[in-house]
């Protein structure tokens, strides 16, 4: 029976055939992650905040107001009591605002947590600069202790001008301590 | 790596059950796999029994909502990962070396590895229920961090299986690009290749891309769960919507893969019965390619409520809106073809015509619910799962068992029961459509997916689901009956039972001889058997 002239795998086909699906799961592992933070905070998506690091001028608009309001919780077994000391301030785009969070450890052992933000709408985020949280670090409650946590925040004048409500709530999260 | 087809020449298969283990014969593989996906189907097919029976009346009546749970999970991993997937990497098996010319597959031993991953994959996806906490229970899009932080032990062999069908299915994936770019007769040009062939090849694309993602999501879901890393974690920076997005960038190319190899059977099968050459022949391989691109860039129509921006929210939209351009330009040429033929219904016809009836109904229920706006209301509800149903259940498998009823005689040398196969067929077409139907009102009147109990006003589309279900489930046995009675009993078939069928796999004899084709077909053949007129 003739042999046929059937075309050869060559080792190159081969070779291409077998990287291709490793180096797709190694983008998946590798790069999809990072390529995600880097566009959420280019974005503002999923309501990633950004931050400042001096108390930079900008131009004030007076006349402007945003209300923004101040939203708390939990992740469940999280044991400490979690809330904003006002629910919300008018604040002129622009301009340097403190307030802030109280967090009160009901236990009677020592806590060890992490607050993680966000920001709505979405479209918001990306001006919504914090100078100083207390989410840029873990948190250390001791048992029965009731803390005062500070934030200084600002919005950017940049911000769409439709835009004239924004919430920001944290989230506790519990951290092996 | 090369093939010489020498050797094989003489030797027919080996004795006893050994064959089955050791064979590399891309016929063996190719009925292993069938078989192997019908267990399944039985299986997925119980736990769905198991559901509709929960589900018949308002109220818990047979299992707590945590076992429900695990139902409606593994259900959903059973059929897409061990149903339908391996039934068409059953079908690339059997059907492309005949259709391409070729004596077997390229590379037989890995094709023999990929089938023998897939039980010891399948029977460590089951004996999860075994385990302490039960099986998976979070759904079989397993989104985080109810499947890292909050799921039972046996998620951690649940990833395990998953890694291994993954493994399986790129294995196949290589193994049909080799054989359809190398083992393909020398005088058969890509554009005279018949449409199975083109669609399972640019489906081996999507899986080479699709597959390893899945595995590099399900990698971090097992290293956040076991070795301290944060992928999906927020307190340690990680963000669970990002699992979605990773999924789904799987997901959605996934549900392609279980549909062009799909469009595929059905464009040989229509030509068959209309008696007329496949309208748009290019037009169809250009379509299944730009369906394929496109479906790599739409996965978050399945987040528009994740809190996506404006701007996003509006792009998958309305790219999710554009592959229904391709999948417009296939139907309508279906219809083409049929359009003036001498159409007569045998059963392949029948599954065949229902596929482009039904699963065009899925199609616009998936173009409802790309509507971003529209989506706010029907995400997450009994209309989604009408949808997947309509394109999985009436696509999918019903393009299996149309192929099943093709191509049956060619596999096994009988003609199977026409009369009692076209019994089951409207058994089927009409039970199918009394289970699925009313679950698009449920969906639009709000009920909610994923759960074992429901509001009263719920319950009357609920007991006819249920009730045409159970008919649908039964309607199975039948099928058994008849697929085993034709092997068994069936009356001898000619090399090509259809008179107007064309492709080189009818120039063999029925049964097919054990190696395809040793000789390549001569370009005049080829010509002869080619679909385009
Ligand atoms: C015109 C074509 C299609 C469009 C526009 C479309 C659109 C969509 C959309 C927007 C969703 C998400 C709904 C939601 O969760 O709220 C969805 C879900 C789904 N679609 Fe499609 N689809 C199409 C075709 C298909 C095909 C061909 C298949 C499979 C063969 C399929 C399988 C699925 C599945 C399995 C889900 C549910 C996933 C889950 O469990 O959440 N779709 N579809
Ligand atoms: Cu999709």
């Amino acid at each position: 029976m003739a042999e046929l002239e059937r075309k050869k795998i060559t080792k190159r086909f081969w070779i291409t055939l077998v990287s291709a699906p490793i180096l797709m799961l190694l983008f998946a592992v590798f790069v999809m992650p990072p390529l995600y933070e880097v566009l959420c905070d280019i974005t503002g998506f999923n309501g990633t905040t950004g931050t400042v690091e001096t108390e930079q001028q900008y131009e004030v608009d007076e006349e402007r107001l945003v209300e923004v309001s101040f939203f708390a919780s939990t992740m469940p077994g999280f044991p400490v009591q979690f809330g904003p000391k006002v629910a919300s301030m008018d604040v002129v785009p622009g301009k340097f605002y403190t307030t802030s969070y109280i967090a009160k450890n009901n236990t009677d052992y020592e806590v060890v947590g992490q607050a993680v933000p966000s920001v709505a709408p979405t479209d918001a985020a990306l001006y919504f600069k914090k100078l100083e949280c207390f989410c840029f670090t873990r948190q250390v409650f001791k048992p029965h202790e009731e803390v005062e946590m500070t934030l200084r925040f600002v919005i950017e004048p940049e911000m769409d001008e439709d835009i004239q409500d924004v919430s920001l709530s944290y989230n506790f999260f519990k951290l092996e301590s | 790596m090369s093939y010489t087809a020498a050797h094989d020449d003489h030797h027919g298969p080996e004795k006893g059950l050994l064959r089955w283990v050791k064979t590399t014969n891309h016929k063996d593989i190719g009925s292993l796999y069938m078989w192997f996906a019908f267990a399944m189907l039985l299986i997925g097919g119980a736990f769905a029994m198991g559901i509709r029976a929960e589900l018949l009346q308002p109220g818990l009546q047979l299992m707590d909502p945590q076992f429900f749970n695990q139902l409606t999970t593994m259900h959903g991993l059973i059929m897409v990962f061990g149903a339908i997937m391996p039934a068409f990497v059953g079908l690339g098996n059997w059907l492309i070396p005949m259709m391409v010319g070729a004596p077997d597959m390229a590379l037989p031993r890995m094709n023999n590895w990929s089938f023998w991953i897939l039980p010891f994959a399948g029977g460590i996806l089951l004996s999860t229920f075994f385990m302490e906490g039960g099986a998976p229970a979070f759904g079989w899009t397993f989104y985080a961090p109810l499947s890292t932080t909050f799921a039972p032990d046996s998620t951690d062999f649940f990833i395990f299986a998953v890694h291994l069908l993954g493994f399986s299915s790129i294995m196949g994936a290589i193994n049909i690009i080799a054989t359809v770019l190398n083992m393909r007769a020398p005088e058969m040009r890509l554009m005279d290749m018949p449409l199975f062939v083109w669609t399972w090849l640019i489906t081996s694309f999507l899986l080479i891309g699709a597959m390893p993602v899945l595995a590099g999501a399900v990698t971090m879901m097992l290293t956040d769960r076991n070795f301290g890393t944060a992928f999906f974690d927020a307190t340690g920076g990680g963000d669970p919507v990002m699992f979605q997005h990773i999924f789904w960038f799987f997901g959605h190319p996934e549900v392609y893969i279980m549909i062009l190899p799909a469009f595929g059977v059905v464009s040989h099968i229509i030509p068959t019965f209309a008696r007329k050459p496949l309208f748009g022949y290019s037009s169809m391989v250009y379509a299944t390619a730009s369906i394929a691109f496109l479906s790599y860039i739409v996965w978050a129509h399945h987040m528009f409520l994740t809190g996506m921006p404006v701007a996003g929210e509006l792009y998958f939209m309305y790219a999710t809106m554009l592959i229904a351009v391709p999948t417009g330009v296939k139907v309508f040429n279906w219809v083409a073809t049929m359009w003036k033929g001498s159409m007569t219904f045998e059963t392949p016809m029948l599954w065949a015509l229902s596929f482009v009836f039904l699963f065009t109904i899925g199609g616009f229920s998936g173009l409802m619910l790309g509507i971003a706006p529209a989506d706010i209301q029907y995400h997450d509800t009994y209309f989604v799962v009408a949808h997947f149903h309509y394109v999985l259940v009436t696509g999918a498998l019903w393009s299996i068992i149309a192929a099943t009823f093709y191509w049956l005689p060619k596999w096994c040398g009988n003609m199977y029961n026409e009369k009692l196969a076209k019994f089951h067929f409207w058994w089927a077409m009409i039970s199918v459509n009394v289970l699925f139907f009313p679950q698009h009102f449920l969906g639009l009147a709000g009920m909610p997916r994923r759960i074992p109990d429901y509001s009263l006003q719920f319950a009357d589309f609920n007991y006819i689901s249920s009730i045409g279900a159970f008919s649908f489930g039964l309607s199975f046995i039948l099928l058994t009956y008849i697929v085993i009675d034709c092997i068994r009993n069936g009356t001898p078939s000619e090399a090509r039972p259809w008179d107007s069928a064309k492709g080189l796999e009818w120039t063999l004899p029925s049964p097919a001889p054990y190696h395809s084709f040793n000789t390549p077909p001569a370009r005049a053949v080829i010509l002869e058997e080619s679909q385009h007129s």
